[in-house]
């Protein structure tokens, strides 16, 4: 058993990365998710481990010193919320493109424009259907726990570099900002550049004679190559999808009537599937932990199964349509969500539940 | 006939100047004429003659020099537009015993990314910053830049620039000198024979600096022709240079070991 603390989701995700080794963090204060960098610059990590943290002069320098690091083979990480992570999308697409590994974090707030600083959901668009410019896709976690939170850095950084591509933990203001009880690893030692060296051959270290010089770049002016690249990227998504997919099922097995959430929605959700069977409706809950690679084919299984779905989503519906693309028109799939940082109680949803699926 | 002239050159005893093993063999792509096939040749010397090419990494642009790492046989990251100094920022923090270096051109490095270079200038960055300034931008055709002159016809001031309502060409290199983070700071050419040699020099100081560990950003700028983009022949392009920019901007050092070097009024 490991260290136990008690503390928020955003303390434990910087806790986690000095813990696993992680080389370097760059950020920019925004709310609801300045504590990352608050707690990195208290914690010393340069005097922990070493790891590098810089507070940039703006979104865009902290994600393109990401990719200056993450050129290197080394583990870098940058944190932010909606309207930063919008400014990180350039950075985010060339990394995709020069398939660099990384982790990045959003603790969504409602938005569009600068919106609130409540939480919400409303960023699934972006961060599962790449986000930034051009043909690519991130992989993206949705912690439901401080614990995941914590967790999912260890996970992001392995899938990131398993990959060569960026991975996004998908929390919101409410992951980030509540307080639970954690479990930390003990401290691992960060990668020696021997280890680097050997493991990420493709990483700008510093051209020795024994091999070709390096070349970290998105860019392809011969269109027939491009072509080929954005085709090598595309089957690397679909390894994704046919390894990575990860979820959990929640009183599913007997269930007539499926709740579909992830992230903070799913804790909400859980509560409703408590209520819903105190009163003997057979309801169940899906909670998709990979938004991309999204749980489609468990879905379309549980499709055969229960006679309608619910998504809950803090946004006016956008996972909702992967549930759709999923099921396929076997039954019917409806939405309910609150934005601008109003969050539902169980009680509003067990009567969305018995108005519009039960009864409906 | 030619095959004996060739093999006259060839041989050893004749050859005065070689080509670096650090530019590749690959044919520049830059326009007959065109100061960034020197200012490459130049700063690939160096890394091969002080031995640093196991160390370094370099970061090239957005601009002309998009293509840079095709040329010069070195590992290299390219950046997005305008970010390199935050790129080389991440490289340098997590690898300090690396020679790290940006190559950058005027739209590159006074427009887009003005953040990025105060900011890391500002801050100190262990990392040189090799600063092309053509007053043009080049590789989209010829459009206004930041440091394109008051009057100066490009194909987005047809005109010329009218400073009332374009701006005023930005002497960047001037700027960044005042920040406490910049260690030396000069501006030189790459035209004639003279410039090269002192262009060299200078860069070879500034990565002298670094690799020794002074701390700062070492910051050479090189005022440099387009003339494709300032429809002139390459040597009708050096004279207008030599008439036109250098009076702007002036050639010489603007800061030596973290001091400023006082200009006669």
């Amino acid at each position: 058993m490991g260290e136990l603390k008690l503390m928020k989701g955003n303390e434990a995700i910087a806790e986690a990365a000095i813990r696993l080794g992680a080389d370097a963090y760059f950020g920019y204060p925004i709310t609801p998710q300045s504590e990352v960098l608050e707690y990195f610059m208290a914690e010393k990590p340069h005097e922990r481990t070493g790891m590098v943290i810089l507070q940039a002069e703006s979104e865009l320098a902290a994600i393109n010193m990401v990719y200056g690091a993450a050129a290197t083979g080394k583990r870098a990480m940058t944190s932010s919320s909606s309207p930063g992570i919008s400014l990180k999308q350039e950075g985010i697409s060339y990394m995709a493109g020069a398939e660099l590994p990384c982790l990045i974090v959003n603790v969504v707030r409602g938005g569009p424009g600068l919106g609130t600083i409540q939480p919400s959901q409303c960023d699934y668009f972006q961060a599962t259907k790449g986000g930034g410019h051009g043909d690519y896709n991130l992989l993206v976690l949705a912690p439901a726990s401080v614990q995941e939170m914590a967790d999912f850095v260890e996970l992001g950084f392995d899938l990131a570099f398993k990959y060569r591509n960026p991975v996004m933990i998908l929390s919101d203001g409410v992951i980030g900002q509540m307080m639970e009880k954690v479990e930390f690893q003990e401290q691992k030692a960060r990668w020696t550049e021997e280890e680097i060296i050997k493991n990420s051959t493709w990483a700008t270290t510093g051209k020795p004679e024994s091999r070709e010089r390096n070349i970290i770049t998105s860019l392809d002016l011969d269109s027939s190559r491009q072509e080929k690249h954005n085709n090598k990227l595309q089957r690397k998504y679909q390894d994704m999808r046919d390894n990575e997919v990860r979820f959990e099922k929640i009183e599913c097995d007997d269930a007539e009537y499926l709740l579909i959430a992830y992230g903070s929605s799913a804790r909400i959700a859980q509560k409703v599937v408590q209520l819903c069977r105190d009163k003997g409706h057979k309801v169940g809950l899906l909670r998709p932990i990979t938004l991309f690679p999204f749980p489609t084919d468990v879905i379309n299984k549980l499709a055969d199964q229960v006679k309608s779905m619910l998504t809950l989503e803090l946004s006016t519906g956008q996972m909702v349509e992967d549930v759709r693309l999923a099921v396929n028109g076997k039954v019917k799939v409806e939405h309910y969500g609150r934005t601008g940082g109003m969050i539902y109680s169980p009680t509003e949803i067990v009567e969305v539940l018995e108005n519009k699926i039960i009864g409906g | 006939m030619e095959d004996k002239i060739l093999k006259e050159i060839i041989n050893p005893e004749n050859i005065v100047y070689k080509k670096t093993k650090l530019m590749t063999d690959k044919t520049l792509s830059y326009c007959p004429g065109c100061g960034h096939g020197t200012s490459h040749r130049i700063l690939m010397e160096l890394i091969d003659e002080m031995n640093l090419q196991e160390k370094t990494i370099g970061v090239a642009p957005v601009g002309c020099s998009v293509l840079a790492y095709e040329f010069m046989n070195i590992d290299m990251q390219q950046a997005a537009h305008g970010r390199a100094p935050a790129v080389a920022t991440g490289i340098k923090r997590l690898w300090p015993e690396k020679f790290v270096f940006t190559y950058q051109g005027d739209g590159d490095l006074a427009a887009i990314g003005t953040a990025e270079t105060i900011h890391a200038c500002n801050r100190g960055e262990n990392i040189l910053i090799v600063f092309i300034n053509n007053g043009i931008y080049g590789m989209t055709g010829g459009q206004m830049a930041p440091t394109t002159l008051e009057g100066m016809k490009s194909s987005t001031s047809p005109y010329g620039r009218d400073v009332k309502t374009m701006g005023n060409p930005l002497l960047i290199t001037e700027l960044v000198a005042q920040l406490p983070g910049t260690y030396s700071v000069s501006r030189h050419a790459v035209h004639t024979p003279a410039h090269v040699r002192r262009t060299k020099k200078a860069l070879k100081k500034a990565i002298e600096n670094q690799v020794n560990g002074i701390g700062g950003v070492n910051f050479v700028e090189i005022v440099s022709n387009c003339n494709s983009g300032w429809k002139m022949t390459p040597v009708k392009a050096n004279e207008w240079m030599a008439e036109n920019m250098f009076p702007f901007f002036k050639l010489g050092d603007l800061k030596v070991d973290g001091k400023l070097i006082e200009k006669e009024k």
